[in-house]
């Protein structure tokens, strides 16, 4: 590919898309055809010494960390407020649990990756609908508390007896009975918590993922129910993962379907899907979620510890493919921001399309 | 979310009684000489300290070894060499300019003229090419004599600074309110408040706020820092440091309106003189962020500068973002629930 910012043998930087000279044929510049034999047609654009337009965002795996755990929180809820309402005391007690770990891996993640830890609070301060991280830091407030108590209450069912009823014998007590309404009510957020991390990617000027703003939260709600299902073919006994089954299957099927409707939909932003870090992720991850689902039909029909252990092992699979989709898209965003390409040629494409239709 | 939306002026949608006439800069790159003069004066005004994330280096991209606007750096002076003639500077000769560099042939002619013999007066040096930047004329190659038609060049300087967009995506999505809306409708960060999120660095559309990256001595490191368009020296009346500084009246500082007067003229100005390329970026209201506080006068497409050809302030689609949120997570709930339905085993 030849980029019009490298030097030429008089080492004068050609950048040489001057409006006045321009012919006009150079509109519909994305070459057509094939043949370098490459994978992705070239496409010619102009920068400043091939430098990046926007910034990446400076976050690090904490945040597609949180992304992942925050689906897994989510999921799990709404599987353990079922599970508690339709008398499935093992699935139950696992989402609880697994809200509580993965939520509080969550708040770390989150924190960790500010650069001032210490003021965290401050996003305290406000509520601003404009800001997503200021709307999920109120969601997971709101959430946090209820997911907390409800895996609290299942926490001491893990205590020797020996240490209890005294002295916190009364707590104990009331965490008991306020077991099923917080549980209730963190599922009732956790869709929330599901789906607002995609406004959180997708409110950036990060071209992969702005452009992905009409289905990236239908892949990352389907990525979170194919984990919290596959946590709970980890956790629940063979009488009880049945919900667990069907919401990772049903999540499956919503995140392949958004996944492949959103990379028609973003153009050349689709690109970086398939390229470098985030391709092999985005591949790593069909391959563990499709086998995760094979994995957890099949093992319905296998009786016993044989089925037992098959459902674990696809619960696995679940959950790996679901962190790979929160870090391919992450890193996808990541390696767009930090080339030029993805974020001048569509918007020279659209000013060129308005100059064209003249009202440029 | 009347930022999203917005009245076209920012103080006063921001909440500002007697807001003052909106200020920012307009800077004609058409008269930078690429002295630089912003950046050191924004440096010391400023307390910027060393830029870190860029570290001290020379970039090989001609004059430019400051690399981009970031954190610690609040100018940046972007230098272009371009094989195109400069604007304005045609002789209506065919082959202008054209034949070996003219100091030879003085030289020649002078000792020819005076004693007759080139040694006489010390003037029988040629350049020699040591690969260095070197005072030929451009195109001219030390070590090629012969007569050969010059290439065109121009070389272009523009001094880049944040926009102050009249929508600016860094203040809307920050989650502390540590950015905010000053009464001079430009944006600017709170030291004592921002918690260094981070979420404001891929918001902005034109790559400008960073996270300042050092060791814990550097001033205000791990938050998200960028041109205040001088705040403090607005407040007691004065100019921008870089305005104050610039030699040639390239960074005009003013009034948001007058500047958007002024530059009209002088672009239109330049088109008459001759100079058809030059164009207006960022002053347009009815652009993608509303309109820019701090605009530019360009010789070239935006994307040559490094500029973003046709920004859009991500916060416009914010509202159909949350729409299709609240419809997945209403697919979840149902999804969840329909998960329950199934017999029991």
């Amino acid at each position: 590919m030849t980029r019009p910012t490298t030097p030429d043998s008089d080492g004068i930087v050609a950048a040489a898309a001057g409006s006045g000279d321009r012919p006009p044929a150079r509109r519909g510049r994305r070459r057509r055809g094939n043949p370098d034999n490459q994978v992705v047609p070239d496409v010619e654009f102009t920068s400043y010494y091939g430098r990046p337009v926007v910034k990446a965002s400076p976050w690090e795996a904490d945040i597609p960390a949180y992304l992942f755990l925050g689906g897994v929180a989510a999921g799990s809820s709404l599987l353990a407020a079922g599970a508690d309402l339709s008398g499935r005391a093992s699935l139950r007690r696992g989402g609880r649990l697994a809200a509580l770990a993965a939520i509080s891996g969550s708040l770390y993640a989150l924190v960790h990756d500010l650069g001032r830890p210490e003021r965290f609070l401050n996003m305290l301060r406000v509520a601003k609908p404009t800001s997503p991280m200021s709307v999920g830091t109120w969601i997971l407030t709101a959430y946090g508390p209820m997911a907390g108590a409800a895996g609290a209450a299942e926490l001491r069912g893990l205590l020797p007896a020996r240490l209890g009823p005294l002295p916190l014998g009364w707590a104990s007590g009331l965490l008991g009975a306020l077991a099923r309404p917080t549980g209730i009510a963190a599922a009732l957020i956790a869709p929330a918590v599901a789906s607002y991390t995609a406004v959180l990617l997708t409110d950036t000027a990060t071209p992969s993922w702005h452009e992905a703003h009409r289905e990236l939260p239908f892949v990352f709600v389907g990525s979170a129910a194919a984990a919290s299902g596959g946590l709970g073919l980890i956790t629940a006994s063979s009488a009880d993962s049945g919900p667990a089954r069907r919401l990772a299957a049903g999540g499956v099927l919503l995140e392949l379907v958004a996944e492949r409707r959103m990379e028609r939909s973003m153009g050349i932003t689709a690109e970086p899907l398939h390229t470098g870090t985030a391709g092999r992720l985005m591949r790593a991850a069909t391959a563990c979620t499709v086998a995760g689902t094979v994995g957890a039909v099949v093992s319905a029909l296998l009786p016993g510890r044989r089925g037992r252990l098959a459902s674990a092992a696809s619960g696995v699979a679940l959950l790996a493919g679901s962190a790979c989709t929160r870090f391919a898209v992450f890193e996808a965003g990541q390696a767009s921001a930090r080339d030029p390409k993805y974020t001048v040629v569509p918007q020279r494409e659209r000013l060129d399309r308005r100059r064209a239709a003249g009202s440029g | 979310m009347s930022d999203l939306l917005g009245p076209r002026d920012p103080a006063s949608g921001a909440g500002w009684d007697d807001a003052p006439p909106r200020k920012g800069f307009f800077t004609d790159t058409s008269v930078c000489i690429g002295c630089k003069a912003c950046e050191v004066a924004c440096k010391e005004w400023n307390l910027v300290p060393a830029d870190q994330a860029a570290g001290l280096s020379m970039l090989g991209s001609s004059y430019d070894n400051t690399g981009a606007l970031g954190a610690s750096t609040w100018r940046h002076v972007a230098f272009i060499e371009q094989p195109k003639r400069a604007g304005g500077q045609d002789l209506n000769l065919p082959l202008f300019p054209v034949g070996p560099s003219a100091s030879d042939a003085v030289n020649r002619a002078a000792d020819t003229a005076m004693t007759g013999d080139r040694s006489q007066l010390g003037t029988d040096t040629e350049a020699v090419d040591l690969g260095m930047p070197g005072f030929q004329l451009p195109g001219q190659r030390a070590d090629r004599k012969d007569e050969r038609p010059r290439t065109d060049f121009r070389w272009l300087m523009s001094s880049d600074v944040c926009k102050h967009c009249t929508h600016a995506a860094c203040l809307d999505v920050c989650p502390t309110g540590a950015l905010f809306r000053t009464e001079f409708g430009t944006v600017v960060v709170q030291d004592d408040i921002c918690n260094g999120c981070g979420y404001c660095v891929p918001a902005c559309p034109f790559g400008v706020i960073d996270r300042r990256v050092g060791d814990e001595q550097t001033r205000n490191v791990g938050i998200a820092q960028k041109c205040t368009l001088c705040y403090d020296r607005l407040g007691a009346g004065h100019t921008p440091a870089c305005a104050q500084a610039c030699p040639t009246e390239s960074i005009q500082f003013g009034d948001v309106d007058e500047l958007r007067e002024r530059a009209a003229v002088r672009l239109a100005t330049l088109h008459e003189a001759g100079v058809p390329e030059a164009r207006l970026y960022g002053e347009d209201p009815e652009d993608g962020v509303g309109g820019a506080g701090a605009f530019f006068l360009l010789l070239d497409e935006p994307e040559v500068y490094g500029l973003p050809p046709d920004p859009v302030v991500t916060t416009r689609d914010l509202p159909s973002m949350w729409r299709t949120a609240a419809t997945a997570a209403g697919a979840l709930l149902a999804g969840a629930a329909v998960a329950f339905l199934g017999r029991r085993r």
